[in-house]
């Protein structure tokens, strides 16, 4: 297991921010990093996922987490921060999405905001019903509810939209 | 190292496309469309993915498959699938894709089932 050391060794790498006055993406911020708590400030570009995604496994295994667990973590968070960014932000890069991710005591939850114009996900079709079964997109909040134990999604009151995902153990 | 890495061989008439890595959202997801693009355009239209060494695909890749699949279709061709991993199998089988796709454990099997 990677101590939780490593942890803090690592994240620095992942984490990109930019300043409110510029539009690139700088590899620039520190993470707040605590026992059981990591917060990341993304991008709005495609290669943040894989950024969100390393975090994530670190921080699963910070938690003392199998590689099952693990596996379902990494989809999930994929499949929230793409949307963030593609669907909420519209890979807008002068927005962010920001990834919390907490240990609690029996559960690992995570929340991804964006600063995009909020969705409704009971409008997103199922896509294994058979008339969508050939559809190339739709199937990330499918896969977030697959892997995760709960995933809901709120409108942020200063713009956006929050998911949450929890995985319990 | 690239997400993706792509092999062509030729068996007959049968393109193999030897895939290992990810096909995940931007890079792995664009080399797997322009691999398929790129053999549609020169007339190869019967394709056999072997995924044995892809252990990662996210929704994107699974959207590039179908789009894969529907693109050869329509090209009159066939694509089938080989030697799926227990975590792209279950992601398959899950998404129900496993009911579209002609998936094959051994080579020889599937490359004596195309038409």
């Amino acid at each position: 297991m990677r101590p939780a050391s490593m942890l803090h060794v690592r994240l620095p790498l992942a984490i990109f921010s930019s300043s409110p006055e510029r539009n690139s993406p700088v590899r620039e911020a520190v993470p707040f990093v605590t026992e059981q708590t990591t917060r990341l400030v993304l991008p709005s570009h495609i290669e943040a996922v894989a950024d969100a995604a390393a975090a994530a496994t670190g921080f699963v295994q910070s938690c003392g987490l199998g590689e099952e667990i693990a596996f379902g973590i990494d989809m999930a968070v994929r499949e929230a921060v793409t949307n963030a960014i593609v669907h909420g932000n519209q890979e807008d890069e002068a927005k962010k999405v920001e990834v919390t991710f907490n240990c609690l005591e029996h559960a690992l939850e995570i929340e991804v905001k964006d600063q995009g114009e909020g969705f409704d996900p009971a409008a997103v079709p199922d896509p294994t019903d058979p008339a969508n079964i050939l559809k190339t997109s739709g199937r990330g909040i499918f896969l977030m509810r697959t892997f995760m134990d709960e995933v809901d999604w709120l409108a942020r009151p200063e713009g956006g939209t929050k998911v949450r995902l929890v995985k319990k153990f | 190292m690239a997400e993706l890495n792509i092999r062509e061989r030729q068996a007959g008439d049968i393109t193999v496309l030897d895939m290992d890595g990810r096909i995940t959202i931007g890079e792995g997801s664009v080399a797997l469309r322009s691999a398929i693009r790129r053999l549609l355009e020169e007339g190869k239209k019967n394709i056999l993915l072997n995924l044995a060494g892809v252990g990662y695909i996210d929704s994107s890749g699974i959207g590039e498959l179908v789009s894969s699949y529907t693109a050869i279709n329509k090209e009159g061709g066939q694509l089938k699938l080989l030697s799926l991993t227990e975590k792209l199998r279950d992601l398959l089988t899950i998404t129900k894709l496993l009911t579209v796709f002609d998936a094959y454990d051994a080579e020889a099997d599937a490359l004596s089932n195309f038409k």
